[in-house]
């Protein structure tokens, strides 16, 4: 897209938005990986790759893999949110290359959460609240 | 096959250790008992901070939130809650009796945070400029294109009540309003992203996790003052937000929201990157302006303030990463809005970057007023090994210490000054019973006098020889005059140095001697160390009682002087012992004493 005037830039905020909020709600699963230093340092782009792999493996080509900044959960990175149809919204912590796998296997196929990895979102998210 | 009910049972330290796993245990139990095993599914997780409270259970999707839960609430747990699908109230989480400062109202339930600056952070992708748009992204920008006045916008963040989030707290609205109403047509917005504190990466994460809350903050800047051009300073060493910022500006500039005409109105904004050396010193405004500039970084004296006289000459808003990345919602929300966050003088949050000897280190963005008592127990989970708090460093080399007695006092600028602390951009160190505090004190200073310009006398000298008087202290070779002594030249120095830097450095020891004299003292007249970390004044001795003889000490030691029969205690040659501790640590029956 080329330069924007003001009601572009409306239009645009209003199907992103919506884009936003329908992703929310369909059917589509999402891996959203941690990926500032610390998240980096601590092994993200592993996990990242592994999610790839695996997902590739098993014929998962629904899921949206994509990275984000720090959480602030920094002693628990690398930090993975997976969010999907039919299951609660979850925060994983300490996730390398073999607990990727088992979170592709375990929670996004078998609909299980995965035992000892699970940490609490740091807060609400104010951008829906007005 | 889908569970209709997750149970998740805390398993971090402090919960385990209330029989956490009872519960865990009782609640598979339970629920095999009641044929509900299909229906919800049990799992132990990471710690939830909130340790003093445990054990915890959280059960999903509803969110409800048990707190000290004991084995024998598992039956009602699972016939109410799994089963009827009632909430048993007796255990949530009550938020009523917290001491809370005026907080926003919406916000009741367990979660001390409240994320303004890092609202974008770990949701968005940092390098896809619409989703930032999605989230009221550029809507500050375009609603102070077209629906304000500069004076419109200065009244919002007036009303806001923003400080400056680099540590001295000056009201925002009042360097704008300096800027907009100097004289001349060149003015510029610079961006201080020269973070610098030891153990502090704030500005680092928000400027990789959302770089363009700080690109649009500057273009209302820009607008509100009536500059062009912007500039953000960021050291040379963070090349991940360097990158993000980079693909930030550029589509930024792709869709028209920096640039000419910016959305089709007359205003004009561009933003340049300037890498800093990586000098402390050139987090001290004019010294970055002095960089930006291309000469060698030094402060010069103010007044001027760069609000009029900044770069270049030219008046210049200069403000940190954090400041910038609340202006979008101020503008966007309303200051009335912002100002409802926070204590009376003190809105909004702050973002602190928590370390040491805590178990949930991280970075954490609280409401202005919450106490350090939430910030340690409940967001950081209490102190790494069940140890003893000692006290808690803020502000990094420009600040000072702060101790038990006063963890529940809301932090906000005016409280953390009170104690001889001070805000700071937001670094945030826990100290537990094994840290020297002559110690910590003795390795700010090595900092600040390894970073100081040495433009000025009280800072270059005046460091220097406090810090060898620090020095002497921790090997032993201190007098009780220098006590005094250090009071002086600490004082001389605030009181004298051309800037930040050399006014601050004397903090973390000023404030260490006000809440731990006697620490000194038993290092000064005892030659010894309370907490064992000073080696010179350290010995390290075999308890001849509970020595086995195994020899793995003297297996391990470096300089071959321990020794003794097999199995018969053992005995280290305090001449020849460099004082490393390697035999402390590796003796499994706590044989090696110290002292």
């Amino acid at each position: 897209m080329g330069k924007m005037t003001l009601e572009e830039l409306r239009k645009l905020r209003e199907t992103k938005q919506k884009e936003l909020s329908r992703r929310e709600s369909d059917k589509s699963r999402k891996v959203i990986i941690g990926m500032g230093t610390c998240g980096i340092a601590a092994g993200a782009k592993e996990a990242f790759d592994a999610f790839l792999d695996e997902c590739n493996k098993q014929n998962l080509d629904d899921v949206v893999i994509k990275q984000t900044g720090c959480m602030g959960l920094c002693h628990s990175e690398p930090t993975v949110e997976v969010h999907m149809e039919g299951m609660p919204d979850v925060v994983y912590g300490k996730v390398d290359a073999s607990t990727a796998r088992e979170i592709v296997q375990k929670h996004l196929i078998d609909k299980a959460l995965v035992n000892d990895h699970i940490y609490d979102k740091p807060a609400a998210d104010i951008m829906g609240q007005e | 096959m889908a569970f209709k009910n997750y149970i998740l049972v805390c398993g971090g330290t402090g919960c385990e250790s209330n029989k956490a796993d009872d519960i865990y245990q009782g609640l598979k139990r339970e629920l095999k008992a009641q044929g509900m095993e299909n229906e919800a599914q049990v799992v132990k997780t990471g710690c939830f901070g909130f340790c003093e409270k445990g054990p915890i259970i959280k059960v999903l999707p509803d969110e409800s939130f048990y707190v000290q839960v004991s084995p024998s609430d598992v039956k009602e747990i699972v016939a109410e809650h799994i089963i009827k699908g009632r909430q048993v109230s007796r255990l949530l989480y009550n938020n009523a009796d917290s001491k809370k400062q005026a907080r926003i109202d919406d916000i009741d339930f367990y979660q001390k945070q409240f994320r303004v600056v890092l609202r974008n952070c770990g949701f968005i992708n940092p390098e896809n400029i619409d989703e930032y748009i999605a989230r009221e992204g550029y809507k500050g920008l375009e609603m102070a294109l077209f629906e304000k006045t500069p004076d419109q916008v200065i009244e919002e963040i007036k009303k806001s009540g923003l400080r400056g989030r680099g540590g001295a707290g000056f009201p925002t609205w009042k360097k704008w309003v300096f800027t907009k109403d100097a004289p001349g047509d060149v003015k510029y917005i610079v961006c201080n992203a020269d973070e610098g504190d030891p153990g502090a990466y704030m500005d680092r994460s928000t400027l990789e996790g959302d770089p363009h809350s700080v690109l649009e903050a500057m273009a209302i800047a820009g607008y509100t003052v009536g500059a062009q051009k912007g500039y953000i300073y960021i050291r040379a060493e963070y090349p991940l937000a360097i990158s993000r910022l980079e693909i930030a500006i550029k589509q930024a500039k792709e869709y028209g929201l920096l640039g000419e005409k910016i959305l089709g109105s007359d205003f004009d904004f561009d933003i340049e990157i300037r890498l800093g050396a990586g000098a402390f010193v050139c987090g001290e405004e004019t010294a970055l302006l002095t960089s930006i500039e291309g000469n060698r970084g030094m402060p010069i004296p103010r007044p001027p303030f760069p609000a009029t006289k900044g770069l270049w000459g030219k008046p210049t808003v200069i403000n940190n990463v954090e400041t910038y990345a609340n202006i979008p919602v101020i503008v966007s929300r309303g200051g009335d809005w912002f100002a409802k966050i926070g204590t009376e003088d003190s809105k909004g949050t702050k973002v602190f970057a928590l370390t040491g000897a805590i178990n949930n280190s991280g970075l954490i963005e609280v409401p202005m007023g919450t106490t350090l008592r939430e910030i340690i127990y409940d967001i950081g989970g209490g102190i790494k090994d069940g140890k003893a708090f000692k006290a808690v460093q803020t502000g990094g080399p420009s600040g000072g210490v702060i101790t038990a007695e006063y963890l529940d006092t809301p932090i906000d600028y005016n409280s953390l000054a009170k104690l001889g602390s001070i805000m700071g951009s937001g670094g945030m160190i826990v100290m537990d019973e094994d840290d020297c505090i002559v110690d910590v004190a003795k390795f700010y200073l090595d900092f600040t006098v390894d970073e100081s310009c040495g433009k000025c006398a009280p800072c270059r000298i005046g460091g220097r020889s406090l810090f060898n008087l620090m020095d002497n202290i921790t090997k032993g070779k201190g007098s009780v005059e220098d006590i005094k002594k250090m009071r002086d030249i600490g004082h001389a120095m605030q009181k004298a140095s051309l800037c930040g830097l050399g006014q601050t450095a004397p903090n973390p020891v000023i404030s260490v001697l006000k809440y731990f004299e006697e620490e000194f003292m038993a290092h000064i007249i005892d030659k010894k160390c309370p907490a064992g970390k000073c080696t010179e004044l350290v010995r390290y001795m075999i308890l001849p009682d509970k020595c086995i003889g195994c020899g793995l000490c003297a297996r391990r030691c470096p300089v071959n002087c321990i020794s003794g029969e097999k199995r018969q205690p053992h005995v280290i040659d305090q001449q020849a012992c460099i004082k490393c501790g390697e035999c402390f640590q590796v003796c499994k029956f706590d044989a090696v004493g110290k002292e």
